[in-house]
């Protein structure tokens, strides 16, 4: 491989990187800004910060996030997991393309068009809009996104585990729990983190079927920037871009030192 | 006493009619969809015997041994095991166990553990699975590495796992799929004479899949050879070998020339044949031929001398030319290239380092052979 950087090579890297990342440097640049007015720089100020965390109305609306997300990941995962097993399983019953592909519609569907038809939902049957709607939105959103990736790791898992738990004497009950669960598990576990990272930044369907008293944080942050950007959305954005980082470079670290020692592992083992 | 192959068997129920079958196959069929994977197969397998289902692949013989897990169930016919209908039994209620193709070891799960998950599934006391653990990883002589995880083990290492673990219940049948298909050629032959060992030792009854005629060979104390789903010869390997029943065994098993040919004369103890190109070749009796009907006559090339002079003594001598010489080692392979057209493969032992009567390439040769050498089919 030619390991020589040309300009032309130098040049659409700055330019790449520039176009994904400006935007977020220049925000988190300014939830550091002395000044009220969000593009004059007026010098370092960490007071932005301080204010956020009274700001009463932020604080709920990152409660109220963090508990439909984890509520409505959890259950995501439970059904796409379910979906998942089925979709690989059961490969021979009628109509299962019709099955399958309704499963993975909502992936493509427009967000607009499942918020407002859960919105209709929820008039037809009376539900009030609130938490609980929400919740069951997020649910229908997420849940395909979850079947997904837990299937593609159906797809490589070697049925012949189970078959010889199940020749060892384990009931089919046991068998799913001791060798498919724990084997898929790190599928799910994505498929968990993917569903309530989705529930988390999504806007449009949550507006759609929130009601009072359960304003999430996109929607506290859209109708705050509505009445003119303050440094304290630039705060809790740069806060929220932490938290995600974070969690992002400790998983891929995670992977890496796993993969790494699995390599050494295997390779110590073939020397005997 | 006169005996096919070389071993003298102790071990022969199956010739002993008062023996009471352990497994038995009764017409059974096994369809997927339109396929046919098992046709009206019937099968004896007797208690402790090593018996080994061999075809190539795709010839149902998989099939037969996920039938008798339970993992298939048979859409006609029954498969008794000591005396008891297996139909509607599943798996985890069936006392066999089977070694997977892919040894199919739990990942998340250490050896030692990997050993003990079917001794828990039927609730032996801890203290008791600990010792039988102990025991198993003692008889594959993996002690010290209980604690490490599938991954970190070797190809032959997890093969002796996946047995362990298939051995720890003390199944009444261990079944063997493929067992050593993953490993490299001189661990395989080391493994074969290792489960021979296991098997005397623990006295089970060994069923094993496999496409590798060797392997069944040495192994097994018979074979079944499968085609099609259907069975063409249960026997020992002596018998597969030396006394194939059609021309698809003879084929299947070992190497082989054919003379198509007919019957010309029956005596008393010989059989006179004619071939199609006007070979006369005469062979002892082993099957009820009538004159005039249509044979092949079978013989191995190891069985066929190949002189450069016509032996004096020779009953049958056909003269040709040599085609081709492989020098491998231990033997030579001369293909002869008879006058009459037909190309013979005769195999020579290199019993010492000097031959008296080298040969080469387009050199004339005989090739002679004994009356007993080789056998008459008639399918």
């Amino acid at each position: 491989m030619n390991a020589t950087w040309s300009r032309f090579n130098v040049t659409s890297v700055v330019l790449g990187f520039a176009f994904l990342y400006l935007p977020i440097v220049l925000l988190i640049v300014f939830s550091f800004n002395e000044s009220k007015l969000v593009t004059v720089w007026g010098g370092f100020s960490t007071k932005w910060y301080v204010s956020l965390f009274h700001n009463q109305g932020l604080m709920d609306a990152t409660w109220v996030t963090a508990r439909v997300g984890v509520i409505s990941a959890t259950v995501a995962t439970v059904l796409g997991t379910l979906a998942a097993l089925t979709l690989t399983r059961y490969t021979r019953f009628r109509g299962r393309i019709l099955f399958s592909g309704m499963v993975f519609a909502p992936l493509v569907m427009p967000e607009v068009i499942t918020g407002l038809s859960l919105l209709l939902l929820f008039v037809a049957v009376g539900l009030d809009r609130g938490f609980v709607t929400v919740t069951l939105a997020h649910i229908t959103l997420t849940m395909c996104f979850v079947a997904v990736v837990v299937q593609s790791r159906l797809v490589s898992f070697d049925r012949s585990l189970e078959e010889a738990a199940m020749d060892l004497g384990a009931t089919p009950v046991k068998t799913f729990f001791q060798i498919t669960l724990p084997v898929i598990m790190p599928a799910i576990v994505s498929g968990w983190m993917l569903a309530f990272t989705l529930s988390l930044d999504d806007l449009v369907i949550a507006s759609f079927t929130s009601g009072p008293g359960a304003t999430t944080l996109p929607m506290k942050i859209y109708s705050q920037v509505r009445l003119g950007v303050t440094p304290e959305i630039n705060a809790a954005c740069t806060i929220l871009i932490a938290v995600v980082a974070v969690g992002v470079v400790i998983a891929s670290v995670a992977n890496k030192r796993r993969e790494v020692q699995r390599q050494l592992d295997e390779q110590a083992a073939q020397r005997g | 006493m006169k005996s096919l192959g070389s071993i003298r068997r102790d071990f022969a129920p199956w010739n002993d009619p008062n023996a009471k079958p352990y497994i038995q196959f009764e017409n059974v069929t096994k369809k997927f969809g339109d396929f046919t994977a098992v046709n009206n197969l019937s099968l004896t397998i007797f208690e402790r015997e090593f018996f080994a289902l061999l075809g190539a692949s795709g010839c149902g013989k998989s099939t037969l041994l996920r039938m008798l897990a339970g993992f298939e169930e048979p859409t006609a016919g029954r498969i008794l095991l000591d005396g008891q209908d297996l139909r509607g039994i599943p798996p985890y209620r069936r006392p066999v166990n089977m070694m997977f193709q892919s040894y199919a070891l739990f990942p998340h799960m250490s050896v030692e553990k990997n050993i003990a998950f079917g001794l828990k599934q039927e609730g032996m006391p801890a203290p008791d699975i600990e010792k039988r653990v102990a025991e198993m990883l003692k008889l594959v002589k993996l002690e010290q590495f209980a604690k490490r995880k599938p991954h970190q083990l070797s190809g032959g290492q997890r093969q002796r796992v996946a047995l362990a673990r298939s051995v720890a219940k003390r199944p009444k049948v261990l079944l063997l799929d493929e067992p050593l298909g993953a490993l490299d050629k001189k661990l395989r032959e080391e493994t074969q004479f290792e489960l021979m060992d296991l098997q005397q030792n623990l006295g089970l009854t060994f069923v094993v899949v496999t496409h590798d005629q060797e392997e069944a060979m040495t192994m097994a104390d018979r074979i079944a050879i499968i085609d099609k789903g259907e069975v063409m010869q249960v026997a020992t390997p002596a018998e597969v070998y030396e006394a194939p029943s059609s021309r698809f065994v003879a084929h299947f098993v070992g190497n082989v020339n054919m003379f198509e040919g007919k019957v010309a004369e029956r005596a008393a103890n010989t059989t006179r044949i004619t071939g199609a190109t006007g070979a006369q070749i005469v062979v002892e009796n082993n099957t009820d031929t009538a004159a005039g009907s249509n044979i092949v006559f079978a013989i191995r090339p190891e069985k066929i001398k190949v002189t450069s002079k016509k032996p004096a003594d020779a009953v049958n001598a056909l003269e040709g030319e040599v085609y081709d010489v492989a020098y491998l080692g231990d033997m030579t392979v001369y293909h002869i290239r008879l006058d009459d057209g037909q190309i013979i493969r005769a195999s020579a032992l290199n019993a010492a380092r000097v031959t008296e009567d080298p040969l080469t390439w387009n050199d004339r040769a005989w090739v002679s052979f004994r009356p007993d050498a080789g056998v008459v089919l008639t399918r």
